[in-house]
């Protein structure tokens, strides 16, 4: 990718309850409101930030299976509801499985780019709840090579991908550290998701985090690897935030300390018919890293912060490991030692991450780049980190490391 | 012939009732997986009732019920329908699961649909004469080799097969309420049954889950030889504390002690109400008919019946009014035959009660959350130590109402019913849900 011809900026970030398991409002048999909710939820406290809608000039919609989920297509008409002044603009949809949200807020900075906009806004959303996890995994195996993989797959397809990744590693690492750096990983998560009002495990009050994120996996009801713990949630909600050109954020009112600029953008697809090459390891992830560090021009030791997609647990460990914070096989130690808690060297997921806050699938990418500009802008509350270095980074990743967003942005 | 020839064709009689409807599950789901590992074979699930309504909820019953199933055993449908490249998604495995139980089932009215039937399971109401017609009639409908498996709660199996000319084709397979759902079948082998019906049982057992406790052919058994004494003694209390504290009190009290004091999961008269007191009153007819002299009779429980009071579940499985009046399950009156009307068990009435039967000895503990509880043998133990010092009413009813339990058990034994104390421990564990056994030495 070429270098910006321009900066670009991220302002007014927002997103919903990420409602599920977990949260107390939730009721499995109680009806639920739909995708219109979440996505006029998120798009109006964006709107509530800015000086006026009329502002806005074009539309992102980033959503992985509302076709099959909530049997609705067309989402990006679907997004003209926000706010009546957003009828007959520019919208469009993105779709890249759990990285559609990375998508989404890619195809917002092109957008900007283009020169055809000067104030986009981007929505993630999805709403999973519809149908029970047995029935969600079909959906979401979707994510990988469906006709060639599904009949042949667990009845859990994608935990049991990640599975056979964590059995992987374990033989090439050690079993008994990686499974208690999964246990840690989960507790950090669920820790800082008490700091944040909006997480799905924000009412978790359990005592013993780690040694619950050490339940003994069963591979007669789930993996043989991972345990319930080790996953993100099955998560209805949506986020939503601006991606501007320096003139369309004084366009909205806003000052440079309510924004934060996009300074790397790495974007890389994977073959999704073939295998990966090493479980071990994330190596299309390493390439969006890259490619985003690169056209940044900032090393590890630049970023304060970063989001990374921990679809589980082990996925989590993988991705500090592809982002090169710490080589490989190097993971489990660091975060034993508590370097990616909120006080820790390598602030991770600081909101909650998709196992803390939840993993409305379409949504998670631009949940990550609200959960940056929130840090970046001083907004984060009670999960503030105490920033030592002026970026953060992020890596939104959908199927079994083949779609891949790498952001970087900068205070 | 072994079990899988007999799997071929299988019948239930009294299938959309309480038992019959939890049994035609069990047998369903199982035709349903053998049919997949056996392809070869055809199975034949025959379920008779009286009906047309009742069966059509029955199959729609079914069908709910496999749809959990099949989500539960999801792993082993998608091995069993590897080969099916059609069937891709979890959800296209489950229907098609669902389907295959159902294609298996034939209903009907009458008891020839079970002509062909090698293995009958027999769940009709618990009376001697209905059950007789029905023996009959299948003993000259099915094959010599036809077994059948009696869910009778009370009537002695000899007393069927003598009556009926099918003596050592039959065997008393007593499932408990929801079998579905609960692990005990207590077995019952008359002195003449087939060898092979007794290895057939056991494998039936196997396949479908259950634990077997073996019981011999009197009266009752044991669950129901438990029971009915257990009632009998609670009410012959209520009689004796009527004078001083008056008749709902009294009702309230025993109810109340069984429960919270014994640590088991209901009162007397609420797990009564539960049952019904028709069917109590059914039960304990049939045992006073073989069991004469000892006392297996109550006045009081048939005056309810005069007055129609039932207890039982209504069809969607509401408790209804009985010795106790219920709001959303839970106890608000107590019924008082003189009066004809429901006492309220208001927070006056409860206080009363209350004071006069003293502290609980350990408030803290109760059936509910005793149940999981790991050291819950000791504690058991230790509560029932501060039980024996305690000079309340409450420990003084709760030790006599102990003392009436662990008695009826060990007469049991005694009288052959069971063959060892184990065995009627099980049964109270397992079948009554239980936390121990009534025979243990916790007050010696
Ligand atoms: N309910 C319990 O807790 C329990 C527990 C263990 C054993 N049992 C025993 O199970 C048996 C059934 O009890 P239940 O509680 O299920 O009773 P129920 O009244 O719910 O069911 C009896 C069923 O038999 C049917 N029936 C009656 N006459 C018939 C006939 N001629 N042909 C076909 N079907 C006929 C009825 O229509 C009804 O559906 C009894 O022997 C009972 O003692 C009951």
């Amino acid at each position: 990718m070429k270098n910006f011809n321009k900066p670009v900026y991220l302002a007014a970030g927002a997103y919903t309850i990420s409602l599920g398991t977990g949260r107390n409002e939730f009721h499995p048999k109680k009806p639920r409101p739909g995708l219109d909710y979440y996505i006029q939820e998120a798009g109006k406290a964006v709107l509530s930030q800015i000086n006026s809608p009329e502002n806005i000039d074009e539309g992102v919609i980033a959503n992985f299976m509302a076709a099959r989920f909530n049997r609705q297509g067309n989402l990006a008409s679907l997004m003209t509801t926000i706010h009546p002044s957003l009828v007959h603009k520019p919208m469009i949809r993105v779709e890249g499985a759990c990285a559609s949200g990375g998508l989404g807020i890619a195809t917002g900075v092109k957008n900007i780019l283009s020169g055809l906009a000067d104030v986009v806004l981007v929505v993630g959303v999805e709403v999973q709840n519809t149908v029970k996890a047995i029935y969600g995994a079909d959906i979401l195996a979707g994510a990988g090579y469906y006709a060639g993989e599904r009949k042949e797959g667990h009845t859990y397809f994608f935990p049991a991908k990640f599975s056979d990744r964590a059995g992987a590693y374990f033989e090439k690492y050690g079993k008994d550290i990686t499974r208690q750096a999964m246990a840690h990983w989960y507790a950090n998560a669920v820790e800082n998701a008490r700091l944040n009002p909006l997480a799905q495990e924000y009412h978790n009050t359990c005592k013993d985090l780690v040694s619950q994120g050490m339940t003994q996996p069963d591979a007669k009801t789930f993996t043989e690897h991972l345990n319930i713990f080790d996953c993100s949630k099955v998560s209805d909600g949506a986020a939503a935030i601006l991606v501007c050109s320096e003139e369309g954020y004084k366009k909205l009112g806003l000052n440079s300390d309510a924004v934060c600029e996009i300074i790397g953008l790495g974007q890389v697809m994977a073959n999704l018919i073939s295998s990966p090459a090493d479980l071990t390891e994330l190596d299309a992830s390493r390439k969006a890293a890259n490619d985003a560090r690169d056209m940044a021009n900032v090393g590890i030791g630049d970023i304060g912060v970063f989001e990374v997609h921990d679809c589980f647990t082990i996925s989590g460990l993988l991705s500090i490991e592809a982002l090169g914070i710490v080589g490989q096989g190097k993971a489990p130690e660091l975060v034993i030692n508590g370097e990616t808690k909120l006080t820790g060297k390598y602030p991770v997921n600081t909101g909650g991450g998709l196992v803390g806050y939840g993993h409305p699938t379409g949504a998670s990418g631009v949940r990550m780049a609200v959960d940056l500009w929130k840090q970046m802008t001083g907004k984060a509350e009670k999960f503030q980190v105490d920033l030592k270095k002026e970026h953060g980074m992020l890596i939104s990743m959908g199927g079994n490391d083949k779609s891949l967003v790498s952001v970087i942005v900068k205070k | 012939m072994d079990l899988n020839t007999r799997l071929q064709n299988v019948a239930v009689i009294g299938a959309a009732g309480k038992m019959g409807s939890g049994i035609s599950l069990l047998l369903a789901q199982e035709l349903g997986f053998a049919s997949l590992e056996n392809r070869s074979r055809t199975f034949i699930l025959n379920l008779v009732d009286i009906s047309d309504l009742a069966l059509q909820g029955l199959i729609r019953y079914i069908k709910e019920q496999s749809v959990k199933t099949a989500e539960k055993q999801i792993n082993r449908l998608r091995e069993l329908y590897k080969d099916r490249v059609d069937l891709v998604e979890n959800g296209e495995i489950i229907n098609e699961f669902v389907h295959e139980v159902l294609v298996h089932i034939r209903t009907g009215k009458t008891l020839d649909l079970a002509k062909d039937s090698l293995l009958v399971f027999e769940a009709v109401f618990e009376k001697e004469e209905l059950k007789f017609e029905v023996y009959n009639k299948l003993a000259s409908l099915c094959p010599k080799e036809t077994y059948f498996l009696t869910n009778t709660s009370s009537i002695p199996i000899k007393v069927i097969t003598d009556a009926c000319g099918i003596d050592g084709r039959v065997i008393g397979y007593h499932f408990y309420n929801p079998p579905a759902v609960q692990k005990l079948v207590e077995l019952i082998t008359p002195d003449t049954c087939d060898e092979e019906l007794k290895v057939l049982s056991l494998e039936i057992a196997k396949k479908l889950g259950k634990k077997i406790v073996p019981a011999n052919d009197i009266a009752g058994f044991i669950g129901n030889g438990h029971f009915m004494r257990d009632g009998l003694h609670a009410i012959s209390e209520v009689k004796r504390l009527s004078k001083e504290h008056g008749y709902p009190q009294a009702i309230y009290m025993v109810d109340k002690v069984s429960r919270d004091y014994l640590l088991r999961p209901m009162g007397i008269f609420q797990l009564i109400d539960y049952v019904g007191i028709d069917v109590f009153q059914l039960i304990l007819k049939v045992m006073n008919k073989y069991l004469t002299k000892q006392g297996l009779h109550s006045d009081l429980i048939d005056k309810y019946m005069e007055q129609g009071v039932k207890g039982g579940q209504t069809s969607s499985g509401a408790q209804k009014d009985g010795f106790l009046k219920y709001e959303k399950g839970k106890p608000v009156g107590v019924y008082n035959p003189e009066t004809k009307e429901y006492v309220p068990v208001d927070d006056i009435f409860i206080k009363a009660v209350d004071e006069k039967l003293g502290l609980h000895p350990n408030p803290s503990l109760s059936w509910k959350n005793l149940l999981k509880d790991p050291e819950k043998d000791s504690k058991t133990q230790n509560y029932f130590t501060s039980l024996k010092e305690m000079d309340t009413l409450g420990a003084e009813l709760a030790r006599r109402y102990y003392n009436a339990s662990k008695e009826t058990s060990e007469k049991l034994v005694k009288s052959g019913v069971a063959n060892k104390p184990e065995d009627v421990n099980s049964v109270l564990t397992l079948g009554f849900f239980h936390l121990y056994g009534p025979i243990n030495d916790y007050l010696k």
